[in-house]
């Protein structure tokens, strides 16, 4: 560290482990500093990637072949439920938020989060949340088994851990609904001057964009699993029949969160993946314009598809034509966006370092799940595909080479200016294309067993499913041991084992990000920076040079 | 395990006894061919698309290196190739949605049907009405795959025919008919799935959901329970069996005892009546205590060593996956019957709750009397517990 921020750090620097163990966890538990927090955040996803995964691991383990095994149905089901939980609340949300606070501050030019305090304590929720939902593995009755959707009357059905269920998700939603807030107050009001909205950063619009969704929709999440605790224990009827209620209902209300919260799995992914490629290829993004309208294009029509999740639920055949015109009509924004992806690669001077290495996979797999969820759309179509492994396969094709490679990119793409080193550039690769291949090999195969009629969350199935299943589950071990790679070269990243990182990292990296040295100091941007227009990603008149 | 293992591995050569099924089924119905037509055109047109979008891509990946001394373009922006690739993918969505939207309608039209079966789901098997003919009984996942099925069985599940596909009671069902189905279902969400059929729809307690198909050819036609119902979702299989007319006309009048059912004109009407009502009924949605076996009509006076080794078997079968061999359940979704006061109380009060159900357990109505007493007596006297025999024609009385 020799530049002139550096001075900073010598009296209001963090507490390191030197200062003694004590001050230092007290360091991480009272800091409000947004890159010490991104940092807790991406740690915990971490972790909860690999708690979710593990439960993947006992699914596939038993699915590896017909028969029962290794578990009971009903543990199964626990797996099943606990695994979406996990892996939705407790490993994307919470790294897509990590790297929102590292990331967002660093790229509009401030200090810090507008409300840092508020950041913390939208951090600390995280743990006592999954600390209630994964305790209920030990309770009596066990963990929740109907499924992360929680469909009464079947989930009315769970017994010790049905609280606890309701409560953690109350937490997660409080803790998405802070972080939310802060980013939304962050961008509209403490960007540096000169940074007008359409030369922001790409990654910053779609979480932008998320973030009102989350706003929007955690409310309703709250509300739909609050009336299923007053179904079990205060005697009302909501979901009920024999009180005029209705179980559809609660997929409605549901679903009318759930499909805003699929895209804000996948919006802020669409941001890191429009930062990466222009950066590997040289050349400015194509359609800065109409990458910002075709994301928020997207959002808006998030709220108006939901019941395309349960067109077999029964609903008129109004409805049903509503639902499935407005889903296809999502192709077009989405189409927009692969296609100005494709557009930037073309004549550019590409070059794959491991994230640009993600980006492109995830442009290749993304969109085949964006097929699928084409397919998805067609209503009469559907009546087949609805509730087998096509829409595992679907779902797992956009969330995981879709959003978690998109993560593990920008994780790659920014963590020597986290850090201040590269990181094992080898590994890195070693670790993509083993991810790749065998992300395939798992979820490949779940289109054909989906096709030929294997329903989803059974513990066991017919004789003629037996081998895509077996390469499905080949493929999820060798994804999951793939993943310790990355573990190591993170950790050695983190224990600043490599070579120093230049301040620019990347040959063609534009941003305000890169300003800064590399590792970023404790506190940037104290001072509002000024902006060279060049800087910016998005360069209307002046297009970067390389 | 090994054998299984290996044999599934051989399943990639060609030539294997159990070809893949790589694609959706074409079905035997119109509906489904239909669907399928659909399901064709619209994976042609994404593999199309996808063809070109990635040919592009992976030109530009290959051709576009710095490696090979490409120098990066300056365009980043077109207004007209942005209008361009909007307006193509949109008049490609309304190619597609005018022969679905028309699909869909044809679907959902289950009007000026010939024939109305009305379908309940349980945890963990189907119940079939046929309001038309009277014809009625519960169908359930067969006893050799069920026995295959259980945790760490060993069962060579390979050599079972149809594991987890073949039923007790199928349902038999006429072709070149017209059929109704009403949905509905007894305590969870349940959907019912055949896919030659192309049909699936979930079955909602407390409401009546209507599905249709017209079945081509006979045959049999397996499916399962599609919707998340609990711990033995995957063991609640549907099998249809079509048959021509006459034969299943035949198939009716054996189920019917053999005389030829009258069927009232207003039949139609009585079916919707009986739909609507199951809307009041909802959650006192018992099923009819049916006999399942005609051997049972006069029961026998059974000894207990006898009802006890009956009732061991049955109880193995029908409960121990929830109340455990030790009869200690896991509480408290499922009691324990150490002790229990219902167990230990009137031999009435047990036996309604086994033939009824009560909460999360499932009516046991369709087992036969010999088997509920035998398993009442086993309850009865297992595990410590000592309160008396129970005989079938205790059972028999509170039917």
């Amino acid at each position: 560290m020799s530049s002139a921020v550096d001075h900073h750090d010598d009296h209001h620097g963090p507490v390191t482990l030197k200062d003694g163990f004590g001050k230092w966890v007290m360091r991480w538990i009272s800091t409000t500093n947004h890159k010490d927090l991104g940092t807790l955040y991406l740690w915990f996803a971490f972790i909860m990637f690999f708690v979710g995964g593990a439960m993947a691991l006992v699914i596939r383990a038993e699915l590896f072949e017909p028969g029962m095994q290794f578990v009971q149905p009903e543990f199964f089901n626990q797996m099943t439920a606990m695994h979406a939980l996990v892996m939705i609340f407790g490993a994307v949300m919470p790294a897509f938020v990590g790297l929102a606070n590292w990331m967002i501050p660093m790229m509009i030019g401030c200090s810090d989060l507008a409300l840092p305090r508020v950041n913390n304590w939208g951090f600390w929720i995280l743990p006592f949340a999954f600390t209630i939902l994964l305790s209920t593995l030990f309770v009596p009755g066990g963990a929740p088994a109907a499924g992360w959707t929680m469909y009464p009357p079947l989930s009315l059905q769970t017994s010790n851990a049905f609280p606890m269920l309701i409560f953690s998700v109350h937490l997660m939603g409080i803790s998405s609904i802070t972080g939310a807030i802060n980013v939304v107050v962050t961008i509209l009001n403490m960007r540096a001057p000169g940074m007008t909205l359409l030369k922001m950063p790409l990654f910053v619009w779609t979480w932008l964009i998320t973030a009102y969704l989350l706003i929007a929709t955690m409310p309703v999440l709250a509300g739909a699993v609050t009336m299923l605790l007053t179904d079990k224990y205060f005697g009302t009827s909501f979901f009920s029949a024999s009180g005029g209620g209705d179980p559809v209902m609660f997929q409605h209300i549901f679903w009318f969160f759930g499909h805003p919260e699929v895209y804000i799995l996948i919006l802020p992914a669409f941001g890191i993946v429009s930062t990466i490629i222009p950066t590997f290829a040289r050349k400015t993004l194509f359609g800065y314009d109409s990458m910002v309208y075709a994301t928020a294009s997207i959002a808006f029509l998030s709220f108006i598809v939901w019941a395309h999740h349960m067109f077999t639920a029964g609903m008129p055949v109004a409805a049903e034509l509503f639902f499935m015109f407005s889903t296809m009509l999502i192709a077009v924004p989405t189409g927009v966006k692969v296609f100005n992806w494709v557009a930037t690669m073309w004549r550019g001077s590409m070059t794959f370092e491991t994230p640009m290495l993600f980006a492109v996979a995830f442009v290749f797999l993304f969109t085949i799940g964006g097929f699928s969820g084409l397919m998805l759309a067609i209503a009469p179509v559907d009546f087949q595909y609805h509730d087998t492994y096509f829409v595992v396969a679907h779902f797992h094709y956009v969330l995981v080479p879709g959003a978690v490679f998109a993560i593990m990119g920008g994780v790659y793409y920014w963590l020597p200016k986290w850090t201040g080193v590269m990181y094992n550039e080898k590994l890195g690769k070693l670790h993509f294309w083993l991810t790749a291949i065998f992300v395939n090999v798992t979820f490949f195969p779940m289109h054909f067993s989906g096709l030929a009629g294997m329903p989803r969350r059974i513990p066991d199935y017919a004789v003629q499913f037996a081998d895509f299943n077996m390469w499905s589950s080949i493929g999820a071990f060798g994804f999951g041991f793939a993943q310790l790679i990355f573990l190591w070269v993170v950790v050695q990243s983190c224990l600043k084992k490599g070579e120093a990182a230049t301040s620019r990292v990347w040959e063609g990296a534009h941003g305000l990000e890169w300003t800064v040295p590399s590792p970023a100091p404790y506190h940037t941007f104290e001072e509002p920076p000024m902006i060279a227009d060049a800087e910016i990603t998005a360069v209307h008149d002046e297009p970067a040079k390389a | 395990m090994k054998r299984a293992v290996s044999a599934s591995l051989l399943g990639l050569l060609p030539g294997s006894a159990l070809a893949l099924q790589w694609n959706l089924t074409e079905g035997v119905t119109e509906i489904s061919r239909e669907v399928y037509g659909l399901h064709m055109l619209i994976f042609g047109l994404c593999v199309v698309i996808g063809i070109g979008v990635f040919g592009v891509m992976f030109y530009s990946v290959f051709m576009h290196r710095k490696s090979k001394g490409a120098k990066p373009a300056n365009f980043h922006e077109s207004m007209t190739v942005e209008v361009i690739w909007t307006v193509i993918p949109f008049v490609i969505l309304i190619g597609m949605a005018i022969p679905a939207a028309g699909t869909l309608i044809k679907m959902e039209d289950a009007s000026d049907a010939d024939m109305t079966v009305k379908i309940t789901g349980y945890q963990w098997m189907w119940e079939y009405e046929y309001l038309d003919s009277g014809v009625h009984f519960y169908s359930r996942l067969d006893a050799e795959a069920d026995r295959a099925r259980q945790t760490g069985s060993g069962a060579d599940v390979a050599a079972i025919d149809n594991y987890l596909l073949e039923v007790d009671n199928r349902v038999v069902l006429p072709v070149g008919k017209k059929i109704r189905f009403l949905l509905t279902a007894h305590d969870v969400l349940h959907a019912w799935y055949v896919p030659d059929l192309a049909v699936k729809k979930d079955a909602v307690p407390g409401f009546v959901r209507e599905i249709w198909t017209k079945i081509d050819e006979p045959g049999i036609y397996r499916g399962q329970c599609a919707e998340l119902c609990g711990r033995d979702h995957g063991f609640m299989p549907i099998v249809v069996e079509a048959l021509p007319q006459d034969e299943y006309d035949q198939w009716v009048a054996s189920q019917t005892g053999g005389a030829t059912t009258d069927v009232p004109a207003d039949m139609e009407a009585e079916a919707t009546d009986a739909a609507e009502q199951q809307v009041a009924m909802a959650s006192d949605a018992e099923p009819e205590a049916e006999q399942a076996d005609a051997a049972d009509s006069a029961p026998a006076e059974m000894g207990k060593d006898e009802l006890m080794a009956a009732g061991e078997k049955a109880y193995k079968t029908n409960c121990s996956v929830c109340h455990k061999d030790t009869g200690q359940g896991m509480p408290p979704a499922f009691p324990s019957l150490v002790g229990s006061a219902v167990v230990g109380g009137e031999p009435a009060a047990q036996i309604q709750q086994v033939i009824n159900g009560k909460n999360a357990m499932p009516p046991f109505g369709h087992l036969s009397d010999t088997d509920i007493a035998a398993v009442i007596t086993y309850t009865r006297n297992s595990w410590g517990n000592d309160s008396g025999v129970v005989q079938p024609a205790d059972v028999a009385a509170q039917r």
